[in-house]
């Protein structure tokens, strides 16, 4: 019970910040509405994607993956300064639940993402995105999204406990993130790229999240290459192993770090 | 009874490459203040760090609160108070917020906590900042509101390592008012300090630590002890001069040295301040008038530096470098 107190403490104590500091909340739903706008206008015209609705439908559950795996960085920059600062050894010194601060830092990025994903939902509607499964497929899309990022945060606190500056916590989460983003079926069609990028992609938990999100609002996902695996045929399936694993990998060694965090 | 006990703490880094704690042995009765005095990189953060629960020793044994630190040190934590070398609170939230988020923490319920921050923001001078983000604060508030932070449940011992690390001289004279104030009512302290003065102000006992080990130990009077006696100096009119190194040799019965350039005299004495009384009296009689008498007690400079052949200062500037990055050491 009383971990679970701790835990809604440090949870609190993330929202509280974003209160104090409203850029943050600010910049991070600026950045991806920007990515639809910009997709939607300038890549748009000339992706032609065969399915009713135009690109835009392919589009936004390509950015709703790539901003909540964007968590990951978020996650670990955050902790790598509170690290930085000696705040965490404060928070160790005291009687509380020893996961509780990592669990609760999760949790507050987690929440960071509701209203994220919200706010791209709208800008996505304002620019002719229309979701044509019902409001219950749509709603475990969001769902799903938010579980991703909480499985991708847990990534983040393993890489914001292992580097030794928030910088280089940034800049490493871009570069795993980056490229992990664009190799996939995010942005365009894999068809087109080489055969062996496209075994790549398709495996890339990025394209198994889009392709089920895809699914989940009423697309049909387009292979070229890989037409037929397991991945195409089953997204939703594979992502939910992706981060049951990434869960059962991360979680353990992410907190066991935590508590050994000095040693 | 001994409130705090460390015996042989032994800590290595880098696969026993760096030895940070070299069999290192402290206690600290009940009630009282004891000050770890060494140059950084003696050990001082590492101990700390070891007795507060957040490192675990490679070997020997702790003790706080009766509590073994390293069986149990979710119930040390319920005993403590830790406040770094760095402000460990909140930049971003504001004075208010950080002491009620820890006063949470302690469980002590929102009522309670909000309560209890407003009184220690008002002890430590901090209410009319309470509402502003520690980032607007100046070094001296951050380590007062940080200190006030480690006593939100009152704790049975304080750690307080390198409180004043930093600071300018105000915010130091601030800090050692405040610490003061806290040894009055009782706390038992561990401090740790790279300043001399600092020991010989607030502790009862110093433990001078080198290396990871502690090299001397005993109350600021004894170590000075330890090092020697009193001088006698005194300054005189040039024509002066030879009289009193006759007078001063003879109460010292030691050899005086002079320093011509300040027409200093001064020699070795064992009786303080009834040599000094014996020699002005003497000189009086020979018609003599010193310019300038005093009777010199070694400071902890000269302690430190008889003791590790060192002295403490030198090693500051790299303090100021080599301590930023120390958090990340593993």
């Amino acid at each position: 019970m009383r971990a679970v107190t701790d835990t809604l403490i440090i949870t609190q104590r993330q929202l509280r910040l974003l209160t104090r500091v409203p850029e943050v909340l600010i910049f991070s739903t600026i950045q991806p509405v920007m990515f639809v706008l910009l997709f939607r206008y300038v890549f748009g015209g000339s992706i032609d994607t065969g399915q009713p609705g135009g690109y835009v439908q392919l589009l936004m559950p390509g950015i709703f993956v790539q901003t909540v795996a964007f968590t990951l960085a978020g996650t670990a920059s955050g902790l790598a300064e509170d690290m930085k600062k000696g705040l965490i050894d404060r928070f160790r010194s005291l009687p509380i639940s020893q996961s509780a601060l990592v669990i609760g830092r999760t949790l507050g990025d987690s929440l960071l993402n509701i209203v994220v994903l919200a706010v791209m939902g709208i800008a996505g509607y304002i620019v002719g995105w229309r979701p044509s499964s019902g409001l219950l497929n749509v709603a475990i899309g969001f769902l799903f999204l938010l579980f991703f990022g909480y499985a991708l945060s847990w990534v983040g606190i393993f890489v914001g406990l292992s580097a030794t500056d928030a910088r280089v916590v940034q800049n490493v989460s871009f570069l795993v993130t980056f490229p992990l983003t664009f190799l996939s079926n995010a942005f365009a069609p894999t068809t087109g790229m080489p055969r062996a990028l496209q075994y790549f992609a398709e495996w890339n938990p990025v394209s198994t999240m889009v392709a089920a999100c895809r699914e989940l609002f009423g697309l049909e996902n387009q292979f070229g290459a890989t037409a037929g695996s397991f991945p195409s045929e089953n997204p939703l399936l594979t992502s939910f192993i992706y981060m049951i694993i990434i869960m059962a990998i991360f979680i353990p060694i992410s907190v066991r770090k935590y508590k050994r965090a000095a040693d | 009874m001994k409130s705090v006990i460390a015996e042989d703490l032994v800590k290595t880094y880098r696969n026993g490459a760096v030895r940070a704690l070299d069999h290192l042995s402290l206690d600290v009765e009940e009630g009282t203040v004891l000050s770890v005095l060494g140059p950084n990189g003696a050990g001082k953060t590492t101990s700390v760090r070891i007795l507060a629960t957040l490192l675990r020793p490679d070997s020997g044994r702790a003790m706080v609160g009766g509590i073994d630190v390293i069986k149990h040190p979710e119930k040390v934590r319920e005993v403590i108070g830790l406040s770094g070398q760095y402000a460990a609170v909140d930049e971003i939230l504001t004075g208010w917020d950080n002491l009620v988020m820890f006063g949470q923490l302690y469980h002590l319920g929102k009522k309670a906590s909000v309560a209890r921050a407003e009184e220690l923001l008002e002890r430590f001078s901090l209410t009319e900042s309470a509402k502003r983000p520690i980032k607007t604060y100046s070094g001296g508030m951050r380590r007062r509101l940080d200190l006030a932070a480690s006593l939100i449940v009152k704790p049975k011992v304080l750690f307080l390592d390198e409180p004043t690390t930093g600071l300018d001289p105000r915010g130091r004279q601030e800090m050692w008012s405040v610490i003061e104030e806290l040894v009055k009512g009782g706390v038992t302290l561990l401090l740790t300090t790279q300043y001399l003065e600092e020991a010989d102000q607030l502790a009862d006992e110093i433990a001078v630590i080198d290396h990871g080990k502690v090299i001397a130990r005993g109350t600021s009077d004894a170590l000075k002890k330890q090092v020697g006696g009193e001088r006698l100096e005194i300054v005189v009119e040039s024509h002066n001069i030879a009289k009193t190194m006759e007078v001063v040799a003879n109460i010292s019965g030691n050899k005086a040295t002079l320093d011509e350039g300040l027409r200093l005299v001064s020699a070795p004495v064992s009786t303080g301040a009834a040599a000094l009384i014996e020699t002005l009296r003497s000189l009086d009689d020979a018609g003599i008038h010193p310019l300038d008498v005093s009777l010199k007690r070694p400071s902890l400079d000269d302690v430190f530096l008889s003791l590790t052949g060192h002295a403490a200062e030198e090693k500051k500037e790299e303090a100021e470098v080599g301590g930023r990055r120390k958090k990340a050491k593993k």
